[in-house]
């Protein structure tokens, strides 16, 4: 299983990471190198094993519908690139969600 | 290429069978998010209900609410689902600005509720009432996203913005979101069906009390996919998925749009393409969104950060236990109880009156004279502003006490309108209004008297008519009595008077 | 007398700062020298907080003085991995795309070091997003090795490791996400716990990979890692993964120090080739010294851990290309390519490509892969099931043993630059720690010498099932009393960098 030069752009793609031509470059040969180590997965008889996601078996941890306080509104927006009428400014949006 | 024209809808149904589909997101009427304690109300100050975690701020962490999951339990066992006895929460990836963290918490293969059903009525195009049962594929539960203000270009649209204001305090309110299956085989009533579906769906869960379901406020939202295929074909065609479409008629109106356009693709030779649309109550049809053809890849996996739910079977038996009268069985309850035919019922229905009425029933009055205000006099000056029956400001309570004081005859029709104007306009209860506006029946005969007499006296022809024998000319006599008091006779009375004056 | 406070233990300064023979501000004050002093040799840290430092160590003076009663924190020292929020000081992860950023909340281990009375010296430099083990991935420059200052002091919490290894601070908390607690802390001579998973809060941490990510002690000796590891566990209500039960009582168990009687298992998979012949020298001699003590020694097999790599790189990459898209330009942080003509799209990508180093990159574009639709299952869902597996393993194996041992890593501290390029290597480094990320459970390093053929300090690792931290204590403290017994003082003592580092240097 190798990976192509355009599927690691396609993956830069999904990842938003606009990746320079030589950082292409030089990424799919590596990737695949990874790609080709972590297969070994594959090697593992793992019929009917069940899928680990947690490491613990924890179940049903809820909150009570209990209202906490909220950051103030300045404090929020402090950190923020830009800010116009107390909102996020964000750049235009090209697709729509 | 030229856009193909639409087909009459007749002729579409006539040729094309239509598959629909709806899925609907409610928001949940919990005090707080789904993962964090900001509140989950509409419309604060821009982004003054936020934290770390609906922000989703480096480092910060989601914890469900109990009550959230129980509202979705509830939605689940009301439309008569499994309820998952382990499912996990998982992650939907992909950027987008009112994402706070890039991925939505959502649930993928795994929902808390799968394969329900729910029963809805219409009335088909001869008024013949029809019965649907229409499938759940599942319910689950996910988080609400932020809002976007687009500045520039044409205005609030997104194509053509400058940039975006992004406000994030609805970001992480807790929806569910409702899925139904393939609707197959309705015909020519499919936007019928769709529309139907969703006043059911919104009728459960109110009586639910998990939500306001306010579709113009969007605690409702509703995304409806349509196909179609020849008759006969035992392939499904390609599916659209019309988005923003914001109110009952809406979802009626895109669904038979799209019939129409579909059919006019199909006819034209073309093949219709897998997209979102837009629906746009203004002009009645849809227009083309983002194509679904470089299919997004969300990347699904479990949130790492959440641990899986097992809701234990007790809870869920008490939930169930605590589920209310449902609307379909409350309507037949109500129906019998209140005597009245289904086109009867219909009509209560359409006006989203039930309540109302029954609440008006509960406080005191007939469910005759409750219907009768409501869907008359009410329904109208609700009608004149525009706006709801529920939004009207009078209560049930306030409704059936006009109604008492017509019963009893302290006020007839007219002046139980003004009083209604007065309750309307803010000046407290119906006795309240009597009391101040001088509204009440004049019931001392001497004062009629006098009134009646000069009606007499001022309408010798009229007299003459009715001493012929014509009895239907009193009310020409009637009207100057009324006249003279300011409506506040009793016409009853009054004829009365006129009959013992006469004879 | 200043360079004497920074040479004692935590434990010895809690006693002296409670018996008032020295304050909190004269501890601390010893500590921002010694940093001065090495800082510019190590670099480990990102953001010294001098003043908020000293105007803490006040307070604890002051609530002393008015008799208050203080935990054995109060006034002592200890230095935070910058992947940490901290309300007064801002939180980067070691990445140009948090550049000043400034959190408006404490993480829950932060809270709970401020409430204990702890002194927040600063914030210690790591590898980007805590993805690395040497520390070379920093936005900010790779600290370096207290024992060879050409040298890595490990990662990715290289800088907690190289601060308490260079006496600038007694304490350190880092990270844990496939060994970056316990390969810093082997490198560099000292002590490092992953606890079990769940038994500190996440709540504050940057998430790496959240499935694994722990946040844990590092100290220069046990007992003192187990004096800072119950100020900072325990339920925390705010991350959902959070252990309710009570924390293991480890500082009992650390001054219990013995082995007497106990099962130790050594792990036959992780030993062997591609481990360096000095490693494996001194793991031995550890092993002989544990019997010698009275422990019983078997050999145990867990077959799935040579699997154990292969699935973390798909594991934590899938779970890091999630939590790290957050990193989008929008309301925090760094934002590139907002000229007017870009998209949201556009800037969101320039600034990620422009913020973020290559390993986080290439750690991103791999989990993206693994978690694509057609290659799901084959990658991230077939490492989800080898994780069972290796839990399986370590079940069966804790059924022969209580506790595992094995070396921390295959290879003592190796060159700046080495590995930079090569990051098949440079995932090697995690090949002994990765099984108890992946299970959960407690593990732990302790130093067990010098390797012959260079004279870096060796670790040896010592895992103990879920919630029995306090025995993976227990045995690194008896294994510590009777090492500096053999050699006659802490193997720090033995560091033989630049004089101004070394422990014996600091003392002249």
């Amino acid at each position: 299983m190798s990976i192509t030069r355009d599927e690691v752009a396609h993956l830069a793609r999904l990842s938003r990471l606009a990746l320079s031509d030589e950082e292409l470059d030089h990424l799919a040969p590596q990737l695949n190198q990874i790609i080709s180590a972590v297969a070994r997965v594959q090697e593992v008889a793992a019929e009917g094993i069940p899928p680990t996601s947690h490491a613990l078996p924890l179940t049903n941890v809820y909150r009570e519908d209990e209202p906490s306080p909220c950051l103030p509104a300045d404090v929020v927006l402090s950190q923020a690139p830009a800010v116009e009428q107390q909102r996020f400014k964000v750049p235009r949006i090209l697709a729509e969600d | 290429m030229t856009t193909p024209t639409l087909v009459p809808y007749a002729e579409a149904v006539s040729r094309y069978e239509p598959t629909i589909g709806l899925e609907t997101h409610v928001e949940l009427g919990t005090w707080t998010k789904l993962f964090c304690g900001c509140p989950a109300v509409f419309g604060g100050e821009p982004n003054t209900q936020t934290c770390p975690t609906c922000l989703g701020l480096p480092g910060s962490l989601p914890v469900p609410s109990r009550t959230a999951i129980e509202y979705a339990i509830k939605i689940g066992l009301a439309l008569n689902c499994s309820i998952a006895e382990w499912c996990r929460f998982a992650r939907k990836n992909y950027f987008y600005p009112d994402m706070p963290k890039d991925f939505q918490i959502s649930q993928y293969d795994e929902p808390l509720c799968t394969n329900g059903w729910l029963d809805v009525t219409l009335e088909d195009e001869n008024g013949v009432e029809q019965q649907v049962r229409v499938g759940i594929e599942r319910v689950h539960m996910e988080e609400d996203t932020g809002k976007s203000l687009h500045v520039g270009g044409a205005t609030g649209r997104i194509h053509g913005a400058d940039y975006s204001l992004v406000d994030y305090n609805r970001a992480g309110i807790p929806l569910v979101e409702i899925v139904t299956k393939p609707i197959t085989g309705t015909g020519p009533l499919a936007p019928l069906v769709a529309r139907a579906y969703v006043t059911e769906l919104r009728d459960v869960l109110r009586s639910l009390g998990v939500s306001d379901v306010r579709m113009e406020e969007g605690s409702l939202r509703c995304d409806v996919n349509t196909s179609i295929a020849p008759l006969g074909s035992a392939v499904l065609g390609t599916r659209t998925e019309t988005k923003n479409v914001n109110s009952l008629r809406s979802v009626e109106r895109a669904v038979r749009s799209e019939i129409e356009r579909e059919a006019g693709v199909l006819d034209s030779g073309g093949a219709v393409a897998l997209e979102t649309r837009h629906f746009h109550e203004d002009t009645g049809i849809t227009t083309s969104g983002r194509s679904k053809e470089e299919a997004e890849d969300y990347r699904y996996f479990p949130e790492p950060d959440l641990v899986p739910l097992a809701p234990p079977r007790e809870w869920v038996e008490q939930i169930r236990r605590s589920l209310p009268e449902l609307p379909s069985v409350r309507r037949q309850r109500l129906q019998d109880e209140w005597g009245l035919s289904d086109k009867d019922l219909a009509a209560l229905r359409n006006a989203d009156a039930i309540d109302l009425v029954a609440e008006t029933v509960a406080a005191g009055a007939s469910p005759a004279d409750a219907r009768k205000w409501w869907l008359g006099e009410l329904s109208r000056r609700a009608h004149e502003s525009s706006t709801e029956l529920t939004a009207l400001a009078i209560t049930p309570a306030q409704v059936a006490r006009v109604a008492a004081l017509v019963g009893s005859g302290a006020l007839n029709d007219r002046l139980a309108r003004q009083v209604i104007d007065g309750v309307l306009a803010g000046e407290g209860d119906p006795d309240d209004v009597v009391k101040t506006r001088g509204l009440a029946v004049v019931s001392d005969d001497s004062a009629l008297l006098a009134a009646v007499d000069e009606a007499i006296a001022a309408n010798p022809d009229v007299v003459q008519k009715i001493r012929d024998g014509k009895t239907s000319a009193i009310g020409a006599l009637i009207g100057p009595v009324m006249k003279a008091t300011r409506g506040r006779a009793d016409a009853a009375r009054v004829r009365e008077l006129i009959i013992e004056r006469l004879s | 007398m200043s360079s004497e406070l920074t040479r004692k233990t935590a434990v010895e300064l809690s006693e002296e700062l409670r018996a008032k023979n020295v304050s909190a501000v004269e501890v601390t004050e010893a500590h921002l020298d010694r940093m001065a002093e090495t800082e510019g040799h190590v670099h480990a840290f990102l953001h010294v907080a001098r003043e908020q430092a000293l105007a803490a160590a006040r307070t604890v003076d002051d609530r002393r003085a008015a008799g208050e009663e203080l935990g054995p924190l109060a006034g002592v020292p200890v230095a935070l991995k910058d992947v940490l929020t901290t309300a007064d000081m801002p939180t980067t992860a070691g990445s140009k795309i948090l550049e000043g950023w400034q959190p408006p909340y404490d993480a829950t281990v932060t809270a709970r070091l401020r409430q204990a009375g702890a002194i927040i010296l600063g914030k210690t430099n790591m590898d980007e997003f805590a993805m690395g083990s040497s520390t070379e991935n920093s936005a900010w420059g790779p600290s370096h090795n207290p024992w060879d200052l050409d040298r890595v002091p490990g990662g990715s919490s290289g800088g907690s490791a190289a601060a308490v290894a260079a006496f600038q601070a007694p304490l350190a908390v880092g990270t844990d996400t496939g060994g970056s607690i316990r390969q810093p802390a082997s490198v560099c001579g000292i002590t490092g716990v992953k606890p079990t998973y769940g038994g500190n809060s996440r709540y504050g941490l940057i998430a790496f990979a959240s499935s694994l990510d722990t946040p844990g002690p590092l100290a220069r000796t046990v007992l003192d890692a187990a004096l800072l590891q119950e100020a900072i566990s325990g339920h925390d209500p705010m991350d959902a993964t959070s252990i309710p039960e009570a924390a293991p009582p480890v500082v009992a168990a650390a001054r219990q120090a013995d082995v007497e009687g106990l099962r130790i298992g050594v792990v036959t998979e992780l030993s062997g080739e591609g481990y360096q012949p000095g490693v494996l020298a001194r793991f031995q001699q550890a092993v002989e010294l544990l019997e010698s003590l009275g422990a019983k020694i078997t050999e145990v097999s867990c077959p799935h851990f040579t699997y154990a790599l292969s699935a973390y790189y798909l594991i934590a990459p899938s779970e890091c290309s999630s939590n790290l898209a957050r990193f989008d330009a929008m309301r925090y942080g760094l934002r590139v390519g907002d000229d007017g003509t870009h998209s949201a799209e556009e800037v969101m990508a320039l600034t990620r490509e422009a913020g973020f180093g290559s390993e986080v990159k290439r750690r991103i574009m791999l989990g993206t892969y693994a978690l694509s639709s057609g290659y799901y299952d084959a990658y991230y869902g077939k490492a989800q099931q080898v994780r069972t597996l290796i839990a399986r393993d370590f079940e069966a194996a804790f059924g022969q043993a209580d506790v595992l041992v094995s070396p921390t890593t295959p290879t003592t501290a190796f060159r700046i630059g080495e590995r930079a390029d090569d990051p098949i290597a440079m995932y090697l480094a995690d090949l002994c720690t990765i099984p108890s990320n992946m299970a959960g459970n407690a593990a732990l390093s302790v130093p067990c010498g010098l390797s012959p053929d260079d004279n870096l300090p060796v670790g040896l690792q010592i895992m103990a099932p879920v919630l029995a931290d306090d025995r993976a204590y227990r045995v690194a403290a008896a294994a510590e009393a009777a090492f500096t017994e053999r050699w006659g003082h802490p193997l720090l003592d033995d560091a033989t960098g630049p004089a101004s580092l070394t422990a014996k240097g600091a003392g002249r």
